[in-house]
């Protein structure tokens, strides 16, 4: 009887012994899976990252919902949603909305048919390309405070060279940057003259994982060289056009450092106050974090009109 | 007589062979727009060499004549932003090595390892959105979590007050610092994960068959392998943080605070209630982009990848 007790208790704890070895040996297993050694490779960064980028949007939002102003910390007590009403009601906020729609569509549009051209001709064996292209592009490594200064000084109404040389032509001069009609105009023409040569670029490299062949039909077709650009060419840079454009749209959103720099403050003149400065402004010189936020959040879900489906295409063609 | 023309016309038609008209107007083309391109550069560059009298006086294209000449308006420059220049030295250099680093780390994680194809592409989704949302949607958390919460202008002050120029406001600068590395991470881990995904399979199996673990793949095939990224990350990366100017502006504040970096310090140059003295704005203009304009002078073709693939 006390043999067999211990024949049960003996082999019970053979079976324990078994199931914890098995589970050990899970967990050792685990521990050298990939998925375990990866973990700090991306997990640290991934944090990192999301708790600046997701966290705080979520705090943004949070804000937008107080009445937080001033330097008295926000009351998260009394949460609604009266900075989104207060901000689509004013009509300083509309007229802003329409500005930034209005440099948005010109820059994005001109950009990219200035780079596209730029790109066609640079694609037509030209001597000193890789030099050609440096000179194009050396407006994009140059901060926007930088540039700004340039600009600044290209559109002075006494003595900048735009008027000098529309002056040739006996125009001119104008105040480019005082005049109400014509600064974002010149804003545009000044960022456009930052952003084609990476528009360039984009598209150069599109056009350069084109096969040659294509071209050689074409024109045995008899298709002249802009038939040829027009029917077979372009329609093949579907995907570089729409990376090109979503950068330039997401740029043109958040502009404010160009702006800022030209004017020098935060109150920039009217015909060129974008959602962007706004929202700076009302935050860091005036203190309306609760209302900034507000604009904030609206600007977020602009972007994400254009980066969401931007991300689903790339997703689609498998580029993702 | 006709014979004669005719045999000048050929042998000056042997002397430029290629001369043909659609190809001369390309090239007038190209040279048209890199003057565009140039202009204002160069408009700025012989501006900075003038006195303030033939600012106004002279063509703003040509360089000065002999006695509109100065180099006055640079020594100011310089001397205003030097410690605009070493602010943003000191922040730049830390912030692009993390955010590099992290961005690799990331990548690697994400593309050349294996556990769960679909949580890992929901992380790199997460990480997309990270490159594209506009900053001003962070900004005002980031100023109440730098400035109330942690309490920034007290916090490294006490740790590094020993150190030679270092006094509290710089703690601000350690803020855009870190802040810097949060918001660089996704676009570094992009950049990296398109230069992982074209790389060869066949060493990264072939060392796992050998038994390698995750970290030595890493550490003794992949870095080696991703130098030149690296480098194309990394002068990316310096040139969008030396160049950035909002969170400097919002995290720092005033440019005449000891710990503004250089783009800061030139937003508030050369201006005061005469007017602008746009001699100095344009050397000023020249000083603070000197580094980024080293860096792509030697480095044009990485600059250039990096804008390609950043999209």
């Amino acid at each position: 009887m006390a043999s067999s007790e211990d024949t049960v208790t003996g082999s019970r704890s053979i079976a324990a012994g078994e199931t914890r070895g098995d589970w050990r040996d899970r967990a050792r297993r685990f521990s050298k899976s990939d998925f375990v050694r990866s973990f700090p490779y991306w997990f640290i960064p991934f944090s990192i990252m999301g708790l600046g980028v997701y966290g705080g949007i979520g705090w943004n939002t949070l804000i937008s919902l107080t009445d937080y102003e001033g330097f008295q910390p926000p009351d998260f007590t009394d949460l609604d949603f009266s900075m989104y009403v207060q901000a689509l009601q004013d009509p300083s906020v509309i007229l802003v909305t329409k500005n930034t729609f209005v440099l948005m569509v010109a820059f994005t549009t001109i950009t990219m048919i200035l780079g596209l051209f730029l790109a066609i001709v640079l694609d037509r064996g030209i001597r000193y390309r890789e030099k050609i292209q440096t000179i194009y592009l050396l407006p994009m490594a140059l901060s926007f405070v930088v540039t700004a200064q340039f600009w600044l000084w290209m559109y002075n109404i006494n003595n900048g060279l735009v008027n000098a040389v529309i002056g040739l032509f006996g125009l001119g001069p104008y105040n480019w940057i005082g005049n109400p009609d014509l600064v974002l105009g010149a804003v545009v023409f000044a960022l456009i003259w930052q952003f084609s040569g990476y528009a360039m670029v984009v598209f150069l490299a599109g056009l350069q994982s084109l096969p040659d062949d294509q071209f050689e039909a074409a024109r045995i077709d008899g298709a002249s060289t802009f038939k040829t650009y027009w029917r077979v060419i372009i329609p093949q840079l579907k995907s570089s056009s729409v990376s090109a454009a979503v950068i330039l749209v997401i740029f043109a959103l958040k502009a404010f450092t160009f702006l800022y720099s030209m004017f020098g403050q935060y109150r920039v003149p009217r015909a060129t106050d974008i959602l962007a400065t706004l929202m700076v402004r009302e935050a860091f010189q005036l203190q309306n974090w609760a209302f900034s936020a507000a604009i904030a959040t609206i600007l977020l879900v602009m972007s994400l009109a254009v980066i969401a489906p931007y991300l689903y295409y790339q997703y689609k063609q498998g580029s993702l | 007589m006709s014979n004669a023309t005719n045999s000048r016309a050929e042998s000056i038609a042997r002397v430029l062979p290629a001369l043909d008209y659609s190809k001369i107007a390309i090239y007038l083309l190209v040279m048209t727009f890199a003057a565009f391109f140039i202009s204002p550069i160069w408009t700025g560059l012989v501006t900075a060499f003038k006195t303030t009298g033939a600012v106004t006086a002279t063509t703003p294209f040509l360089p000065p004549g002999p006695d509109g000449f100065t180099l006055q308006k640079w020594t100011t420059a310089i001397e205003y932003l030097s410690t605009g220049m070493t602010n943003s030295l000191l922040m730049s250099f830390p912030a692009t090595i993390a955010s590099v680093t992290l961005g690799s780390t990331a990548a690697y994680g994400l593309t050349l390892v294996d556990w769960h194809k679909r949580t890992q592409f929901a992380v790199l989704v997460l990480f997309m959105f990270g490159i594209f949302i506009p900053y001003q949607a962070v900004l005002v958390p980031l100023s109440d979590f730098w400035i109330n919460m942690v309490g920034v202008d007290g916090l490294v002050g006490p740790v590094l007050g020993g150190l030679p120029f270092f006094t509290e406001r710089h703690s601000r600068l350690f803020a855009v610092t870190v802040t810097h590395v949060v918001y660089g991470i996704p676009i570094c881990m992009l950049l990296f994960r398109g230069y992982y995904v074209a790389l060869s399979d066949e060493l990264i199996e072939a060392a796992k068959i050998d038994g390698a673990s995750i970290t030595s793949i890493y550490r003794r095939i992949v870095l080696p392998l991703s130098k030149p990224m690296f480098g194309v990350v990394f002068i990316y990366q310096f040139t969008m943080i030396w160049n950035e100017f909002l969170f400097s502006l919002t995290l720092i504040g005033s440019s005449a605070s000891p710990a503004a970096t250089v783009t800061l310090v030139l937003s508030g140059l050369g201006s005061d209630l005469t007017g602008v003295d746009f001699g100095l704005r344009m050397a000023g203009a020249f000083v603070a982009a000197l580094p980024t304009l080293i860096i792509y002078v030697l480095f044009a073709e990485q600059f250039a990848k990096g804008l390609a693939s950043d999209n």
